[in-house]
């Protein structure tokens, strides 16, 4: 069939080998102005084909026809040409372009040049990374990118971030952008077995990260942009001699600190002073710092080898192979990860076809410490020694009850040590993703382009959690049909993703003397497709405690779009770029299912207009952009369907002797339609001084409405209370600023320096359907303590994410709160909910990033930090375990808690105690990311090689007034945080 | 070669335009839920609906106990009659609780609010399993259940279902009547998604509820002839005696003669008490068929949740209990009785009356602390055990199932009602009834009664008594007028330690404030 013959077309030119006769080896060095190397530029045959790259230190060695002429080319520099001389040797000096501008970035289906963009794109390649050991890829331009948050989640091995582009746009459907890497839109989800999606790309192969912040940028994605696009490129092999690239880092983690709880001596003193005899008599003669006992230093290693070159010397590839180790700081967790990527780029028919193979794959090894030890250690009686002294429970101390069943006191706390040890949660993931690009320029009309990418995203994740029989967490936790208990866990779980992608376009471009014109127009097709497979549950012995009703389930959605997009630019001052997209989403019914989203945006080079013979003035350009985008990710499958589920067999219900599985009607919105944001985006980019300054300044303004939200139910009227439906407003609006100086551009020292801010206010601007100012708002967040409680609310005329709280009052001579005291807001008697206020937010208001770089000599370094200024958090690990109630408990066992208790002393009785707005507590902070240094040792092993080392600390420090372990926790609730390690790590990395 | 790029991009083109034609492709079905024409396809699958009718009052979710039918509130504190107990129970003299789940105090204190999450979860779960039986009702029309080719007996027995969906949510609009008063009013008429329910008053779902339940009496299955846990002609006619009882507060209008008529012909179905009052709530209470007319069913290993008997049974251990004794791995510490409960029975050192469950080692009758579960009696009528001594089958969730109509309460609503001056009884069968009831609890007859002792305030007392913690209490004391009065205070009633009077408002509780605001029929009670 066709698609054979079509790789006999493509495999055919490999064997073709081509003949290069009188070729001579032609050596040199590429430095810009300063003299420092300038690495991955291209090097050219003039007119011709591309033969190599230079390496790490600015080097290379191709072989070119004698006579011919070499071109250099480098994003950032204006390109440098000479005659190979008799010599063979050749040194190049690039100097920076004006225009950085002629730089192509990837935007969605196609590239733009730089000057040409009229939307908010954000690009951030290679050299400009974040230096380090990074696990997941997102990491690389943390602190980076204006308007762009990147707050990591914990501190376990490969844990992922919340990502969040101008603050997201909704409230229940997703606010995470859209990540497209090599084409491929991946899978929003998870996968079983893996803490992270993302942390199966490994971040070494990634050449680019392009941020697209508007609706002109991003509305070609149309369903998925409203949260913004993030474009991953992966590194591509550029021809010419085989260069391989080795580098390795090894890492030291370190707990970067402790929750403040009583030590032994401060527990003693405090239940000798409050407690009841009964109390003091529970009290043990250890000192057990349990959160040391959990916590460990660990290390681990990061490898990798590239290779890049052309096959037969003339099909560009590229190569890589990397492993990751590393290990928990919480004991028993670890991740290994080897990944290799392959990319191909052959070119056909006098460069007309271009091919883009491209195949990424990751296994990862996890084993997953039990995260209930953190939360557990802070809890732990510290008079208590770790061990028993005999065999029960696998030696471990835990509160006893010789009444019970189990042995054990039941509503006490577990040994943390125990959790850790008896627990063995191991994980195997598998992940791929590639494409295959046809890119063919017709024969008969060159400026017309057709694209074909056909695209895969599959993974798949199971693991196995083991719990011993003799752990207290699950001892005698079942008793079977002969009265014979049975305790721990032997279960399995398994899952795998697939997800599809067929893209097809067309592309014509052709400049007139009317202007350029750039007309893209295409089909779109994914489809995603997760099959969970159903496990009984199991004692540690094999006894099945409960089996599934289904063996698998398998949910899909899919997405159909059309797009086309006009770029169109007038004397190169002119600017107009206008997309429209139609999407269908299954996840909507046919009369909804289609939505329509619209884009347009103009720009203005004024520097080609007033100020062409300013010296002063590199570049100004105005852009201006409005647009509308759709969201409909994070939603439920198939809510728009009337369905009926089959209960477990939890869930039974008994007829006489028999028990039945229940059918239940499921809540249902056929209504359920696009949630659409309005984008409206203003912008300068300047470029002064030769360059010096450069940077950008933005302000714009989204306006989503029909959110999908969580909606109340008029009760009686469905299946369910609460449904998502398209009701309510949200309002964005910001300002961004990002202002790149070159401080010092000399010889042997530079020193550049990178700010960016972004300034984000957002409000709820509607919440109902009809108009009701008397509506509360919709609360959630909920957090350990008390059941059913929540802390945030989503309120009109508020923030996303508000703090809703009884104002505490506190004693006017010692400043502490006062007891079960609140303010009576409404002023009628009595303190009940009605008393709550909305306070502070969850999200910063203003957030920034720092980055500094500078080169001297042989040496170079740099640091990152970052800044929040406006987020809370309510402070969970104080509000749950400081008080005296925590501590002395009715139920008969101590339990440790916060140093909070000894501040303020608070009873913790009663239930308004957890809403107060004492526990709400300033989380601006700001953080050292990273600082780095880096030596160029230079040639080793007879010149045949190029060696570098470096030395990087991750997390260095935080400056905040936060009273928890951490600030920057995302979702607004501190509690039982995995701590952030601190990571020292070393690298070399050698070129040959 | 240039014929095969051509053909490719053809090829490619028509590949998509063809995806274009072919939209069909968001047409999804979910693996394993599915239609209702599939649910409803054969008898089995309109017992499996059934189930669920049922099953909302017994189970939080369809998934297990960490499901929730209801959103916005825990899973786990979403089942019916936790909620109904809380509501019934903690508000009165009967019980108090230690913790601090929010609104849970304000039961006792009698301070809710329209927010309270518990008040809130009733009113959903009772709706929820109204709008539950609604839809059976719509998918059971003869015109459907023909239509998917069902005949003959199980055409018939899906009649009895339907019947029996309608009795389930006549006594899910009694609980909303007598609660909430004014609740949203909605039937098989309605359409899924698309009717805004209208409120109702309590006087037309009196109406309503009454000649619904009359309606179904009749074709209902005879006493004692269903299967267990499916309600019959007796749970019919014991729900219309309890509404009867109850018609002055719900209408303004007496039907003592109703209420005593309804008893009688429960009484007369041929329902006997269990000789042993203790082992009403036990694991194996499922065979005390003699006593019980309709309950919810749990069972420890197939009906779990952390509600229902589950919860009175974990809730009422604390302090010095040993938890093994009641059949669980551990007390929750959290529920407990007042003095005024207790000293019903006078000395407890000398009293012979074997309801009087109490466990007083550790505890303090008086009840300074709320908050600390030794402050109070706590109660051990639920246990996890056979009769034969041995444990359910699991110790986490319990196997007792929860009666919500007994034969102990239609003696004591005949003799209210005779007392009340119903014409419909006499005094002498009255006395004769309250009498079995004091045989069983005294274990011989010292405790009986003459028939002048047969007064209205005496039935009070031994209602509370009888029916301790099953969920009577806060709707005795309003038809007694002692709820909101201040001519009967129990210790922390309306807030105070030696109680005192609330507004009377507070006989209903509010219509949740979630509610009001997505329906606007809505209006709120009185004084919220």
């Amino acid at each position: 069939m066709n698609l054979k013959r079509l790789l006999i077309v493509i495999l055919m030119p490999l064997v073709v080998l081509q003949a290069n006769a009188q070729d001579k080896v032609v050596t040199g060095k590429v430095t810009n102005a300063s003299g420092a190397p300038i690495a991955g530029a291209t090097i050219k045959i003039k007119g011709g084909k591309s033969i190599g790259s230079t390496s790490a230190d600015g080097s290379f060695s191709v072989k070119a026809p004698t006579n011919s002429t070499i071109e250099i080319v480098s994003v950032g520099y204006s390109s440098g040409q000479m005659q190979v001389p008799a010599s063979g040797l050749m040194n190049f000096l690039l100097q920076p372009t004006t225009e950085s501008l002629d730089e192509v970035v990837v935007i969605g289906y196609g590239t733009a040049k730089k000057k040409d963009l009229t939307g908010s794109i954000a690009v951030v390649s290679a050299k400009d990374f974040v230096k380090g050991q990074f696990t997941t890829p997102e990491q690389l331009i943390s602190g980076k990118v204006a308007g762009v948050s990147i707050t990591p989640n914990g501190g376990a091995p490969g844990s992922g971030s919340t990502i969040r582009i101008r603050g997201g746009a909704s409230l229940n459907a997703s606010n995470d952008p859209l990540i497209v890497i090599d084409g491929v839109p991946v899978d929003p989800n998870g996968i079983s077995g893996s803490a992270n999606a993302l942390s199966l790309i490994n971040p070494n192969d990634i050449e680019s990260f392009n941020v697209l912040k508007d609706a002109s940028a991003a509305a070609i994605y149309g369903s998925r942009a409203s949260n913004g696009v993030i474009i991953i490129t992966t590194k591509r092999g550029v021809g010419g001699k085989a260069k391989f690239n080795f580098s390795s880092m090894t890492s030291v983690y370190t707990p970067s600190g402790k929750i403040d709880v009583l030590s032994a001596a401060q527990f003693r003193n405090f239940v000798n002073a409050n407690g009841k005899p009964s109390d003091i008599a529970l009290m043990g003669t250890a000192n057990t710092d349990w959160q040391n006992e959990i916590y460990r230093t660990s290390i681990g290693s990061d490898n990798n080898l590239s290779m890049s070159g052309a096959i037969f010397g003339k099909v560009p590839f590229r190569a890589s192979l990397g492993h990751l180790n590393q290990q928990g700081i919480l004991r028993g967790g670890s991740l290994q990860r080897t990944s290799a990527a392959i990319v191909v780029s052959p070119k056909f028919f006098n460069n007309h076809l271009k091919v883009d193979f491209n195949i990424k794959g990751a296994v990862t090894e996890n084993q997953f410490a039990d995260e209930g030890a953190i939360g557990a250690a802070v809890g732990f009686d510290p008079t208590k020694p770790v061990q028993s002294g005999n065999n029960r429970f696998g030696r471990h101390w835990e509160w006893l009850d010789p009444q019970s069943t189990t042995g054990l006191k039941s509503l006490a706390p577990i040994n943390p040590v125990g959790l850790l040890h008896q627990r063995d949660d191991r994980s195997h993931v598998e992940r791929s993703i590639g494409n295959v690009q046809f890119d063919y320029k017709f024969h008969f009309l060159p400026e017309l382009r057709a694209v074909l990418n056909l695209g895969y995203d599959i993974s798949k994740g199971g693991g196995t959690v083991v719990i011993n029989d003799s752990a207290a967490q699950s001892y005698k936790r079942f008793k079977d049909v002969n009265n014979k208990f049975h305790g721990g866990v032997n279960n399995a779980y398994r899952q795998t993703n697939q997800n599809t992608l067929m893209d097809f376009y067309f592309n014509y471009a052709k400049n007139t003397s009317f202007g350029n014109i750039d007309l893209t127009a295409g089909y779109s097709y994914q489809a995603f497709k997760t099959t969970n497979f159903n496990f009984s549950d199991n004692t540690f012995n094999g006894t099945k405690v409960n089996s599934p009703v289904f063996p698998f389930d398998i949910p899909e959605n899919r997405l159909i779009g059309f797009y086309s997009r006009l770029q169109y630019s007038y004397k190169g001052k002119y600017l107009l770029t206008a997309t429209v997209r139609r999407d269908g989403s299954s996840r909507f019914s046919q009369d909804n299912r289609w939505g329509t989203f619209p884009s347009v945006a103009v720009g203005w080079r004024i520097k080609d207009e007033f100020f062409k013979n300013t010296k002063a003035i590199n570049d100004l350009k105005l852009r201006f952009g409005y647009g509308v985008t759709g969201n409909q990710d994070g939603i439920p499958l198939y809510l728009y369907q009337p369905t009926y589920n089959l209960g477990s067999n939890q869930s039974q219900y008994q007829f006489g002797n028999t028990f039945y599985n229940i059918y239940a009607p499921a809540g249902y919105n056929s209504a359920l339609r696009w949630e659409q944001t309005e984008m409206l985006n203003a912008g300068i980019d300047f470029a002064l001084f030769n360059n010096r300054v450069t940077g950008t300044v933005e302000y714009y303004e989204r306006k989503t409405k029909d959110l999908l939200n969580a909606a109340n139910q008029p009760a009686g009227s469905n299946f369910t209370n609460i449904i998502i439906a398209n009701v309510g407003n949200l309002i964005n609006k910001g300002v961004e600023l990002t202002l790149n100086l070159a401080m010092v551009s000399k010889k042997d020292f530079t020193w550049d320096l990178g700010f960016n801010i972004n300034y984000n206010k957002n409000e709820i601007t509607n919440l109902t359907l009809s108009p009701d100012p008397t509506y509360v708002g919709n609360t959630f967040g909920g957090f350990s303590g008390g059941t059913g409680q929540t802390i945030l609310i989503n309120a009109l005329g508020h923030p996303r994410g508000a703090f809703y709280t009884y104002k505490q009052i506190y004693d006017e001579k010692t400043g502490k709160p006062i007891d079960g005291l609140f303010e009576d807001i409404n002023r009628d008697g009595t303190i009940n909910s009605s008393d709550l206020y909305k306070y502070k937010q969850v999200d910063p208001v203003v957030f920034m990033g720092i980055n500094s770089n500078f080169t001297y000599k042989k040496w170079n370094g740099g640091f990152v930090m970052r800044a929040n200024v406006g987020n809370y958090l309510y402070n969970n690990v104080r509000s749950g375990s400081g008080t005296v109630r925590n501590i002395i408990n009715p139920i008969g066992v101590l339990r440790n808690g916060s140093t909070e208790v000894l501040e303020s002393n608070l009873s913790g009785n009663g239930e308004k105690y957890y809403l107060s707005d004492y526990w709400v507590q300033n989380a601006s902070f700001l953080r050292m990311d990273n600082i780095n240094i880096g030596y160029n040792v230079g040639k080793v092993f007879n010149n045949k090689a190029n060696l570098r080392l470096s030395a990087n600390v991750q997390n260095v420090f935080v400056i905040t007034k936060y009273r928890g372990l951490d600030p920057e926790i995302s979702g607004g609730i501190d509690n039982n945080l995995y701590v952030r390690p601190r990571v020292f790590v070393f690298g070399i990395g050698l070129d040959f | 070669m240039k014929r095969y790029i051509l053909k490719t991009a053809a090829l490619a083109f028509i590949v998509a335009s063809s995806f274009n034609s072919c939209t069909k492709k968001l047409d999804l079905q979910p693996t394993n839920d599915v239609t209702a024409a599939i649910a409803y396809s054969t008898p089995l699958g309109y017992k499996q609906n059934l189930g669920k009718v049922y099953g909302a009052f017994a189970l939080t979710g369809n998934y297990g106990p960490g499901s929730g039918d209801i959103a916005g509130i825990d899973a786990g504190t979403s089942d019916f009659f936790r909620l109904f107990w809380k509501a019934q129970e903690l508000s009165t003299d009967e019980a108090v609780v230690a913790w601090g789940d929010p609104g849970i105090q304000d039961f006792h204190l009698m301070n809710w609010s329209p927010t309270n999450p518990m008040l809130q979860g009733l009113y959903y779960r009772s709706l929820y399993q109204i709008s539950v039986a609604n839809e059976f009702l719509r998918q059971s029309t003869d015109d459907k259940v023909a239509s998917r080719g069902i005949t003959g007996v199980d055409a018939a027995n899906i009649k009895q279902y339907a019947l029996e969906a309608r009795f389930i949510r006549a006594y899910q609009y009694w609980v909303l009547m007598d609660l909430f008063g004014n609740p949203p009013f909605t039937t098989e008429a309605d359409v899924v998604g698309v009717t805004i329910p209208k409120q109702t008053t309590r006087t037309d779902l009196f109406n309503y509820i009454e000649s619904d339940l009359k309606a179904i009496e009749t074709p209902m299955i005879a006493a004692k002839t269903n299967e267990y846990g499916r309600a019959d002609k007796a749970a019919c006619q014991a729900l219309l005696a309890r509404l009867y009882l109850n018609a002055k507060v719900y209408t303004g209008t007496a039907r003592y003669n109703d209420a005593i008529v309804y008893a009688k012909k429960v009484i007369d179905a041929g329902y006997t008490p269990i000789s042993n009052y203790t082992q009403l709530m036990l694991a194996d209470n499922h065979t005390n068929t003699s006593e019980n007319i309709f309950t919810i069913n749990f069972d420890g290993l197939k009906t779990q949740n952390w509600g229902g008997t589950t919860f009175l049974t974990h809730a009422s251990i604390g302090g010095s209990m040993n938890a093994a004794d009641y059949g669980v791995d551990g007390g929750w510490y959290g529920i407990r009785t007042t003095k005024s409960i207790v000293d019903l029975y006078g000395d407890l050192g000398t009293n012979q009356d074997k309801r009087a469950m109490f466990y007083n080692n550790g505890q303090n009758k008086e009840i300074n602390d709320l908050t600390n579960f030794n402050d109070g009696f706590a109660v051990t009528r639920f246990r996890n055990k056979t009769k034969a001594g041995a444990t359910g089958a699991s110790l986490t969730w319990v196997d007792i199932d929860m009666p919500i109509f007994r034969i102990a309460e239609m003696y004591l609503i005949y003799a209210e009602g005779v007392t009340r001056g119903g014409t419909t009884g006499d005094i002498a069968t009255a006395t004769g009834f309250i009498n079995i009831l004091r045989t069983r609890a005294y274990g011989n007859v010292t405790g009986n009664i003459a028939p002048v002792q047969l007064t209205t305030n005496f039935i009070i007392d031994e209602r509370a008594k009888e029916l301790m913690w099953e969920g009577f209490r806060r709707t005795d004391l309003i038809r007694y007028d002692k709820f909101t009065e201040g001519t009967y205070l129990w210790p922390w009633k309306g807030g105070a330690k030696d109680g005192t009077s609330v507004s009377a408002f507070r006989k209903l509780y509010p219509i949740p404030s979630s509610d009001l605001t997505s329906n606007t029929n809505l209006k709120q009670n009185t004084g919220y």
